[in-house]
């Protein structure tokens, strides 16, 4: 980044570096709207327990699939990656995968 | 993972929080790709920090594609390169004034060293390699599998310049009993419950492999971020799931490394092909390694129309897992006969090797082109996929489609 700045930016950029200390930073994009999930009852179940770890694409590019693919899924998340959803959520959840993401 | 590196991810979610309600910087863009490819079908193109026009595969963490018009050549500019992220959140920034890279466990001298320490007290080492996800083309899998839905796009060549991971270790001192070294980077899960990305090498391995690299400069520039910055493993013939970005720790161990990443993740059924039956589970597995070898067609793009009777060239890449490629071959008669490409430049045993062949259309109607390698010790592309229930080492003749006339 520094490489791109003049003298007078190769300044602000020490300056900058003093209160920042970070020699590469970059934004994080926002997720893309293309992935948002279908309307349906528990889609904002589902919205609220997925994304804290991840965006809603990891849910809309996977194959289509029934209950038991989709319980399948929901129970990798919660016995594997350890997310925190009751069992409760986990039901609600599974049945909207299903319905709206089933073959 | 230490209470310090907790902190520092919850700091990063913070900062991320404040940027999604800023808007972030890039915007969704206008989809631009081949909507007769049901894989890329629908998924916009979207530019990232440091990269050009990627298409998207997921926003958070970050997976983006490669298009395939960069194929056509040997060396996948650092902009185009693919990105892949397990865990969020991902490393936004990094202060080299107090980065270390910090070589621990069973070594006579633990070590923490700067990306000054590793470009002055270490040889300078070049190699070209590619750098391909393991699950490269999944979203052609039949029957589909679970996972990533990537095209062909995860995957990149570049010339890597960094510190042999061997003379690393040899200066920390590698103990007796030392068995596997395990390599960690900066991104860190959100939630400790979430198994943290952790990859590991046999030490033997390591100190038998010269190629194995601590790279800090890619393609002649420092590392964009999203590839590794500042450093990043580069295990050369092996797929891309070893080579661990943003690297931060290397442990040495006296056991066998067996956390969720190495298992039950990123593991192939225990045979010589690393396939099974279609549908079914294989009864034994190992951790991915090597990579098939596997060609591609750039150019023409699919679909593009030709008039009968000019002279068009192909053109495209063809790699395998550091045997070298030996001859590209391509068909136009839906694989009755085969006809030997023109290679280009050798860049080296990992690289990408490009190819290239004049055909002439001889008559109208849709006509199919297909693309086969074979390396040095005879491994291929065959006309039926190989099939494994995660996905992993995509193994099949390639082709395009084209219009004539």
């Amino acid at each position: 980044m520094r490489r791109l700045l003049g003298p007078a930016g190769l300044l602000l950029a020490l300056a900058t570096s003093v209160a920042a200390a970070a020699d590469k930073t970059i934004p994080m994009p926002p997720d893309h709207a293309y992935a948002t999930l279908k309307p349906g009852p528990g889609v904002e179940v589902t919205r609220q327990q997925c994304v804290s770890c991840h965006s809603t694409d990891y849910i809309v590019m996977q194959p289509r699939g029934d209950a038991k693919q989709w319980d399948g899924v929901v129970t990798k998340m919660i016995k594997v990656f350890g997310a925190p959803v009751n069992d409760q959520d986990a039901k609600t959840i599974v049945e909207y995968l299903a319905t709206q993401y089933g073959n | 993972m230490s209470d310090l590196s907790r902190r520092d991810a919850a700091k990063r979610i913070v900062r991320f929080g404040a940027l999604l309600a800023a808007g972030g910087l890039a915007g969704p863009r206008a989809s631009a790709l081949a909507q007769d490819d049901p894989v890329l079908a629908g998924r916009p193109l979207v530019r990232y920090p440091e990269k050009t026009d990627l298409i998207l595969l997921t926003s958070r963490p970050p997976q983006l594609e490669t298009p395939m018009k960069y194929f056509d050549r040997a060396i996948t500019p650092n902009e185009a390169f693919f990105v892949r992220y397990h865990v969020f959140p991902i490393p936004l920034e990094v202060d080299l004034a107090t980065w270390r890279l910090r070589i621990t466990g069973r070594v006579d001298r633990p070590l923490e060293l700067s990306l000054d320490d590793l470009k002055t007290r270490f040889p300078r080492a070049a190699v070209t390699a590619v750098n391909q996800c393991s699950g490269n083309s999944r979203g052609r899998f039949t029957p589909r599998v679970l996972g990533g839905q990537w095209g062909d796009g995860a995957m990149g060549n570049a010339e890597w310049v960094g510190a042999r991971l061997k003379d690393i270790l040899t200066a920390a001192g590698v103990r007796q009993g030392a068995v596997q070294a395990t390599f960690d980077g900066l991104d860190k899960p959100a939630f400790p419950s979430v198994p943290d990305f952790v990859k590991s090498l046999d030490i033997a391995r390591i100190m038998e492999d010269q190629d194995i690299l601590v790279a800090y400069q890619m393609n002649g520039a420092p590392l964009p971020m999203l590839n590794g910055y500042p450093a990043r493993l580069v295990v050369p013939g092996w797929y891309a799931t070893y080579w661990v970005k943003n690297l931060s720790e290397i442990a040495v161990i006296d056991h066998v490394f067996e956390k969720f990443w190495m298992k039950p993740g990123y593991r192939i059924p225990d045979n010589p092909c690393g396939c099974v039956s279609p549908g079914t589970a294989p009864a034994r597995t190992v951790p991915i390694n090597r990579m098939t070898a596997r060609s591609f067609i750039a150019s023409p793009v699919p679909g593009t129309r030709l008039p009968v009777g000019r002279p068009v060239t192909l053109k495209g890449i063809a790699f395998d897992g550091g045997y070298g490629i030996q001859e590209v071959q391509v068909s136009s008669d839906g694989g009755a006969t085969w006809r030997r490409a023109d290679l280009g430049g050798d860049l080296g045993r990992y690289s990408f090797r490009e190819w290239a062949s004049t055909w002439t259309p001889a008559q109208t109607g849709p006509a199919r082109i297909m693309v086969r390698a074979l390396n040095r010790i005879g491994e291929s592309q065959g006309r039926e996929p190989l099939w494994n229930p995660a996905g992993y080492l995509r193994n099949v003749i390639e082709h395009i489609d084209l219009q004539v006339g």
